[in-house]
């Protein structure tokens, strides 16, 4: 018998990721232990106190280069630096998660197993808090996206995406106003993404059969070495690649997106937006460019038709929307598929510049739901985008920051969504991807349109009888607000430390 | 009983004969059964048990049972790990580390039936 031994782990390299589970859990303990009336409170600063202390770790080790767990985690540039973001976009979702300002109790339903509409449905409806398990959920969702974008073999990938979606999963379903809107978009989402799942483990078993090792490092070798058959290699390539995709939400695999980021909780439609982004994008740059990265001439075609059709689903059908959640869902879609021409550059630019572009996004979009969740009427948030013309006349400030968040997402100068469109563009012509270009400028024009309407509703219709009233936002909602637009601003006005930070870290361990 | 087709003949009075009793079996059913026989329930069944042989597609399930069922689940899966690293945490090189980590992973089980235990899902209502 072969002799065991023990992995080594760095402990430090991957403290970040342990303070996320032992938090949850923690959270999970204090939900069974103290009284209700506490727990809220608890919960929010034992959750933002994690965070923090997670970032601090990754900020102290942003100079680790390392294989570790038995070269199942590799802690390196690109990990630290999608680790740091997704944690700092998590606390600025985290406090549009906990804010109770504008409803009473909080945007998550109390007790989600009541069937919707019964008796004891609308005595919850008025009486109780939302329930306290969101935040729990919400740790261990970003705990799962740290390890995703870490993970240096398929099968720690894959266990690290079941731990992100399942609370994802969860948090969808509970919504206070709408419920049944929130269950349909959870058991959507569900089933679609444990579809995906599948996908990915068959195109994980399909690589093991080809490279013989799940490691991105073997299946690296056996790609440039293998005299074997290659059929394997691009049929588990093709499957792999549609679980990440789905879950970065690029077409054809996109269908999910709009109904689900309109019946989720927009906080959680917030979350997802940026930190599923930020990690599907991770697990995806990792995975082509790491492993794959000798077949880059055969999937390049493939992947770049993707981009293109998700640019133009994206911008065509966000042309078409009369709901502001579900225009930003197509917004979304669209600005996946710009992510893709970055992620297809397949150079040290592309690297830096997708993750510079995921940052950015994540910034203005956390921002763009947190306005969403502040123009309520008394059913709750006004979605629909007739209820937002004259908006400007009613509250301008909010109006005027809804409307920078709008021209960033356009891509308008002096935006973080110029330089980051500017970046990736730039990195895909010096690849020689013009044609990417190409699509790409020519759907961001497209993609104004939507925006600018908007824009032109709020500002220049009167408001009518049913233009809601904005809430006065709470504290921490407020506090995600200022994040995400200054971020916006600083990132338009002064990008330079932020890109220079993305070019020294763009370089994976193998 | 002669010609090309003769051997064909038996058959063709085979089948008459098989007509002929058939109907004239039916015919007698018919004459000699009451007018207007009777209907019992379950008279028509495939088996006269009295008992529902196929029975309807829509079956009930008591929903408590899931959670028992989760709970069973996490336990089963935990044994799928406790098995082998019983078998070797006693050998030279793993020692305590694999049995303070062998201890978080079982407390983290175990954390899901404080859980459930908190939130009275372990009592039946």
């Amino acid at each position: 018998m072969e002799d065991l031994s023990l992995p080594k782990i760095d402990y430090a390299a991957v403290a970040p990721m342990l303070i996320l589970f032992g938090v949850a859990c923690v959270g999970v303990l204090f939900e069974g232990v103290l009284p209700k009336a506490a727990r809220r409170v608890t919960q929010l600063v034992l959750a933002l106190l994690g965070l923090v202390a997670a970032l601090s770790v990754i900020v102290w080790q942003s100079d680790t280069r390392v294989l570790t767990a038995g070269g199942a985690v590799a802690i390196d540039g690109p990990t630290l630096f999608l680790q740091g973001a997704i944690i700092v976009l998590g606390i600025m979702a985290l406090l549009l998660i906990g804010d109770r300002a504008m409803e009473h109790g909080g945007a998550f339903v109390a007790q989600a197993a009541i069937t919707v509409g019964s008796e004891a449905d609308r005595k919850q409806a008025v009486k109780e808090q939302g329930a306290t398990e969101v935040y729990p959920l919400t740790v261990f969702a970003i705990a799962g996206m740290l390890l995703f974008v870490a993970a240096n073999d398929l099968l720690t990938m894959f266990v690290a995406l079941e731990v992100f979606s399942l609370p994802l999963y969860l948090l969808c379903a509970l919504a206070r106003r709408r419920r049944l809107l929130s269950q349909e978009a959870a058991l959507k989402y569900f089933l679609l993404g444990a579809y995906a799942s599948a996908f990915f483990l068959f195109g994980v078993a399909l690589v093991y059969g080809f490279a013989g090792g799940v490691e991105f490092g073997t299946i690296h070798d056996s790609v440039t070495e293998s005299t074997q058959s290659t059929v394997l290699l691009y049929a588990g390539l093709a499957m792999i690649a549609i679980g990440l995709l789905f879950k970065a939400a690029a077409a054809p695999f996109h269908v999910w997106t709009p109904d689900v980021y309109q019946g989720a909780p927009t906080p959680i439609t917030g979350l997802m937006a940026a930190c599923t982004k930020v990690a599907a994008f991770g697990g995806l740059l990792r995975v082509l460019y790491v492993g794959f990265d000798g077949v880059a001439w055969d999937y390049t075609p493939i992947l770049g038709v993707v981009a293109v059709l998700t640019m133009l689903i994206g911008a065509v059908l966000a042309v078409t929307q009369t709901d502001i959640k579900r225009l930003l869902a197509y917004s979304s879609i669209a600005n996946a598929g710009y992510l893709l021409v970055g992620v297809l550059a397949l150079s040290k630019d592309g690297l830096s510049s997708t993750m510079f572009y995921l940052v950015a996004y994540g910034f203005t979009v956390i921002a763009a739901f947190g306005v969403v969740t502040l123009v309520r009427d008394a059913d709750g948030e006004a979605t629909h985008l007739s209820r937002w013309a004259g908006l400007g006349r009613r509250s301008p400030l909010y109006a005027g920051i809804f409307t920078f968040i709008l021209l960033a997402f356009a891509g308008i100068p002096l935006t973080s969504g110029f330089i980051a469109k500017f970046a990736v563009f730039g990195a895909a012509l010096d690849s020689g991807e013009a044609w990417l270009v190409v699509f790409g400028v020519v759907t961001s024009m497209l993609l104004a349109f939507p925006y600018l309407r908007v824009v032109v509703m709020m500002w220049l219709s009167e408001p009518g009888e049913s233009t809601p009233t904005v809430s006065i936002p709470g504290g921490l909602t407020a506090a995600a607000l200022v994040i995400g637009v200054v971020a916006t601003l600083v990132l338009g006005v002064a990008p330079a430390p932020l890109l220079d930070l993305t070019t020294s870290a763009a370089d994976f361990v193998r | 009983m002669a010609g090309y087709l003769g051997s064909y003949a038996t058959l063709g009075l085979l089948l008459l004969a098989s007509v002929v009793v058939f109907v004239g079996a039916f015919s007698a059913n018919r004459l000699l059964r009451p007018a207007s026989p009777a209907e019992p329930i379950g008279k028509r069944e495939t088996y006269e048990c009295g008992v529902d042989p196929v029975g309807g597609d829509w079956a009930q399930a008591q929903i408590r049972y899931y959670v028992y069922a989760y709970l069973y689940v996490l336990f089963a899966v935990e044994a799928v790990f406790l098995f082998p690293w019983a078998v070797i945490f006693d050998r030279p090189g793993f020692g305590a580390t694999t049995v303070v980590e062998m201890a978080i992973f079982v407390a983290v089980l175990a954390l899901g039936i404080l859980y459930a235990w908190r939130k009275r899902i372990l009592t039946w209502t």
